[in-house]
Order: C-alpha cells, then sequence, then structure tokens
C-alpha cells in the first residue's frame, strides 16, 4: 500500500462569481480509510469534492489525487477514481443495468456486474429505466457505477441520500469492504450515525474551511464534558440544582440537555431537586456528546 | 488494479450507447425516421401541391432535400436536446469522470450522430428508390461529404445551445430552429425559390448550404464550392463557440 495519502488538499479556494465557496480548505485522505466530510449545507462540501474529481479548477491552493492533479493529469488519474455524484448523473432512458454495463465498458477489467448487482440488491430494478427508480434505487445504481471499475480512491457525495435502512446498512458493508481493500473513500453526508459507524476520520467543514477534524473519539471526547438527558415537567431552573458551571438547555418542551462535569454528585443534586419541586424524571440518561452534539456546537444551532 | 479500457472500445462503447439511446426513443425515431419518410412520400405523392422541380422528377428533386431535413434532426434537434438534459441531470458530469473523459465523450456523441445518420440515410434512400429516386451516381460520395460538413456545423450548433441554455429552453428553441430552418431556410425549398431577401440569406445559413449541397450533388453530380465555404465556417464558428462556451455544470 503506497505511504502517500490518497488525497491531499492545502489552501483549495474556490470561487462563484467572485465570493469564495471554498477558503483556504486543507485536507488529507489515507488509503484503508473512510474520511467523512461533515458541514451544513452550502459549507463547500460539494465543491470540494468536485475539485478533486477534476470537475471544477481550483482559484487557489492545490490538490492532488493519488499524487496527481486532477485537472492536468485527469487522464492518468480518472480509471483510478470512482465517483458518485450527488445529483446521481445517470442517465434516465436507460435501464439500470444497462447503465451499469455501459460505465463497466471503460474499464479494462471492472467487476463483476453480477456480483455487484447481488451486493447492492440491484437485481429486482435491473431491467426498469432509471426515470421510474425511486431515489434509494438510484443512489444504489450511482453507488454501483462509482466502483465497477475497482477504483483506489472513491468519492462518494451524500450516498445514503433517500435510501431506507437496509439498503444504508448494504451500502456501509460494501464502503467498508472497499476500505478493507485499501480504497480511500471519501464521503460527505448529514447523517451523524453515518458518520460514527464509517468513518476512521472526520472533517467538519463550514464556511469553506475545515474547523475540526480526527476520529470520531477524538472528536466527542475533545471536550471532555459529558452530557446528562432529561424529561421532566417543562419550564424548570435546573441552574438552581446544579449551579455554575454547567450549561442547562431545553431544546423542546419538558426535554433537558445539561452539559459540563456531569458526576455522580451532578445527577445526585438534580434528582433531589427534582424531588423537592414535586416533578418526576421519565427519562434521565448520563453519557458522551455525540457527534451530533459536537457538529451543532461547532457550526450552531441556527437555520441557515 | 484499477485500469482503462483501450480508447478504441470506450468511445465504441459510448458510440452505441448514443446510438441506442436515440433509435429506441420513440419520439427522436418520430423526428428523426418517420417524419422524414412521410414528408418524402407526401410531397411526392401530392401532385396538386405544386413544386419548380426545374425539369427534374419530384422525387429528384425532393429526396436531397429530405436528406439534409434528416440530417439536421439528428445532428442538431435530437442531439441538442439529448445533450442539454444529460447535462442538467450530471450524465456529461458523471461519465467525463470515468476513463472515457471529457473528449471520449464527445467523439461518441460524433459517431453516434453518424450512426444514425446512416440508418436514416438508408431507410429515406430505399424509401426514395422504390418511389423511383435517381440519383447521379457520381455525386453520392460528394453528397456524404455534404453530410459530414453539415454534420459537423449542426452537431457544433447542438452542443452550443445544449452547453449555455437550460434543458426546457432547449427542448423548445432546438424544434423551433428545425422548423424555421426547414420551412424558410432553404432545405427542402432551395433557397432560390424563397421569397425576397430570405433567397439570399437562405444560402448563408448551414441549412441553405447543406440543402443546397445535397440537391446539386444528387441531381448534378457536382459540389457546390459555395456551399462547402459556408458549411466549414460555422462548423468552424459554432465548434469554436461550443469549445469556448459549454457550461458542463
Amino acid at each position: 500500500m503506497p505511504a502517500s495519502p490518497a488525497l491531499e488538499i492545502s489552501g483549495l479556494v474556490k470561487r462563484y462569481s467572485g465570493r469564495a465557496v471554498v477558503d483556504g480548505l486543507d485536507l488529507v485522505a489515507h488509503h484503508g480509510q473512510v474520511t467523512a466530510v461533515l458541514g451544513p449545507n452550502g459549507a463547500g462540501k460539494t465543491t470540494t469534492i468536485e475539485c478533486c474529481e477534476g470537475l471544477r479548477e481550483p482559484d487557489g491552493g492545490t490538490v492532488r489525487v493519488l499524487g496527481l492533479d486532477p485537472v492536468t493529469q485527469a487522464r492518468d488519474l480518472r480509471p483510478r477514481v470512482g465517483v458518485m455524484l450527488q445529483d446521481g448523473g445517470l442517465p434516465t432512458g436507460v435501464r439500470a443495468h444497462e447503465m451499469l454495463a455501459h460505465v463497466a465498458r471503460m474499464y479494462a477489467d471492472p467487476r463483476d456486474l453480477g456480483e455487484l448487482t447481488e451486493r447492492l440488491g440491484l437485481g429486482s430494478f435491473a431491467r426498469t429505466t432509471v426515470r421510474r427508480l425511486s431515489g434509494g434505487q438510484r443512489q444504489r445504481l450511482a453507488l454501483a457505477a462509482a466502483v465497477v471499475g475497482r477504483p483506489e480512491v472513491v468519492f462518494l457525495d451524500e450516498p445514503s441520500a433517500g435510501m431506507d435502512p437496509q439498503t444504508r446498512h448494504a451500502v456501509w458493508d460494501l464502503v467498508r469492504e472497499l476500505r478493507d481493500e485499501g480504497v480511500a473513500v471519501v464521503l460527505t453526508t448529514h447523517l451523524m450515525d453515518e458518520a460514527e459507524d464509517l468513518a476512521d476520520q472526520v472533517v467538519v467543514v463550514d464556511h469553506g474551511r475545515v474547523i475540526a477534524q480526527g476520529s470520531v473519539p477524538a472528536l466527542v471526547s475533545s471536550a471532555e464534558d459529558r452530557t446528562l438527558r432529561l424529561e421532566t415537567a417543562p419550564g424548570l431552573d435546573l441552574h438552581e440544582a446544579l449551579g455554575a458551571g454547567f450549561v442547562v438547555s431545553e431544546p423542546r418542551d419538558g426535554s433537558y440537555t445539561v452539559t459540563g462535569a456531569v458526576d455522580p454528585h451532578a445527577v445526585a443534586a438534580v434528582t433531589a431537586w427534582l424531588a423537592t419541586n414535586g416533578a418526576l424524571a421519565t427519562r434521565l440518561t448520563v453519557g458522551r456528546r455525540t457527534l451530533e452534539d459536537v457538529f451543532l456546537d461547532l457550526t450552531g444551532r441556527n437555520l441557515r | 488494479m484499477s485500469a482503462p479500457a483501450t480508447t478504441r472500445r470506450r468511445v465504441a462503447a459510448q458510440t452505441s450507447f448514443e446510438a441506442r439511446a436515440i433509435l429506441r426513443n420513440g419520439e427522436q425515431l418520430l423526428v428523426t425516421i418517420i417524419v422524414p419518410v412521410l414528408v418524402l412520400v407526401g410531397l411526392t405523392k401530392a401532385t396538386g401541391i405544386d413544386l419548380d422541380t426545374g425539369g427534374a422528377s419530384r422525387i429528384d428533386f425532393l429526396t436531397p432535400g429530405i436528406l439534409a431535413l434528416a440530417v439536421m434532426t439528428t445532428s442538431f434537434t435530437s442531439q441538442a436536446i439529448a445533450s442539454s438534459f444529460d447535462r442538467r441531470n450530471g450524465v456529461l458530469r458523471l461519465l467525463s469522470t470515468t476513463p472515457l473523459g471529457r473528449g471520449g465523450l464527445l467523439a461518441g456523441k460524433v459517431l453516434g450522430v453518424l450512426v444514425v445518420e446512416v440508418v436514416q440515410v438508408t431507410v429515406i434512400g430505399l424509401t426514395a428508390l422504390v418511389l423511383g429516386w435517381r440519383p447521379d451516381p457520381a455525386g453520392i460520395p460528394l453528397a456524404l461529404v455534404a453530410v459530414l460538413l453539415g454534420t459537423a456545423a449542426f452537431t457544433s450548433l447542438a452542443l452550443l445551445v445544449a452547453g449555455t441554455l437550460r434543458a426546457e429552453a432547449v427542448l423548445a428553441v432546438a424544434n423551433l430552429l428545425l422548423l424555421v430552418l426547414a420551412v424558410a431556410g432553404g432545405v427542402v425549398v432551395p433557397a432560390e425559390q424563397l421569397p425576397g431577401p430570405m433567397a439570399h440569406v437562405a444560402l448563408l445559413l448551414p441549412s441553405g448550404a447543406l440543402g443546397e449541397a445535397m440537391r446539386e450533388t444528387l441531381l448534378h453530380g457536382v459540389l457546390p464550392a459555395w456551399s462547402v465555404v459556408v458549411l466549414v465556417a460555422w462548423a468552424a464558428a459554432l465548434g469554436w463557440g461550443a469549445s469556448r462556451l459549454f457550461r458542463w455544470h
């Protein structure tokens, strides 16, 4: 396995009509790893991926995929890179199996189509025209097209959008298998559980820059705080129970999140306070922060 | 280890993919083959419609223009519509990330058009022969040159339109432009028979030049130099424009 990184982006800048969508982004992805790029809509994820795929030319910085420039060395790179676009890119008038067979013809030694069809459950709609496939079926077909050429690097832009849970797990299994074969998988996603389950490395992007990166455990525990989640009567002032050093929020009526140094004393203080105030906790959990907590802390809770 | 298929195999695969996409699509089949054949048969048989054939038989006079029209339907209308929807749906981008690349995609499109044209010319030609068409044998290879030049010009126009406008707009523009060029562009009706200034304008249009070239080659066995100049100029200008202005996104 090559020791150099599969993907190396440094100082990437991409502007659309003068506005920087990607603004000095650095990212490294390795063979045999799944790298998940997270970020709110408009953070610059897709543009970054498209620069890696040679579909867009950077306005600044460098992108190297397998050591090659995706724009000027595209001819050497294309056979070694698999791409799944966010909007599919499937021709609508052909049958699913014809589409896959067509992409396979671009490679000297493509994967076995029968095996791939079975793996991703494409058989049930192989003879259906792409136009009539559901969103999840199209995603599976697009994924099959991305990996049919035995790529060394795969870029998947929101691979599990529109998939039901069964399909998603089939897709995740395939992604893990690719990783185990030494393929570098770079995917964007909005699904925190997808990133938590799959990713060896998570990169959080916002406003065109990387604002955090690392393994999921590292990201989640980098703030050593724990979280206490509580469901009880609405409108209580839990600060009274805990005092300073804790952050209390009530995202939904009666559903509280407490972050801070949540230790046995803090839990006892909360339950005692509830008893004094005649409130019953219908649910109480203590745990680490989830990736979603970290993500929302980093990128804010406001809708954009 | 990932390795590409040879360039020839990739382009051949794309060519057949493109040609099949056109030939199996009902609407496309209607526009590219059935309509031209119906127009040919209709105008040949409808002797009530007066045609100034310049002394030639009706079928000899009409067939070259219908062949020119057929070339335009495939290389322009059908190609513009297909490419614009492929562009909107991301098909062009996806295929350009495979070993096919942008160059191979373009080559496959042009060759796919030529394959469909072979089918069109065969069907229309055989129909015309049955109806009594007797082309000048010396003109047949020259007519093929005209077809190639016309294909170059109209495919470039198709890609220029498909690469710059929204798919819905292309749908309208491509059909409208075909109609206008067919009626007023000197394709089926010779430019010199068009009213007033249109007679001169039509000769400068790629449609008029192609129609003229097809009639002169198949009726008289000569390829008019002016038509060649006009078609080459359009192909160069439109090809340059398409390569500069085509947007993949």
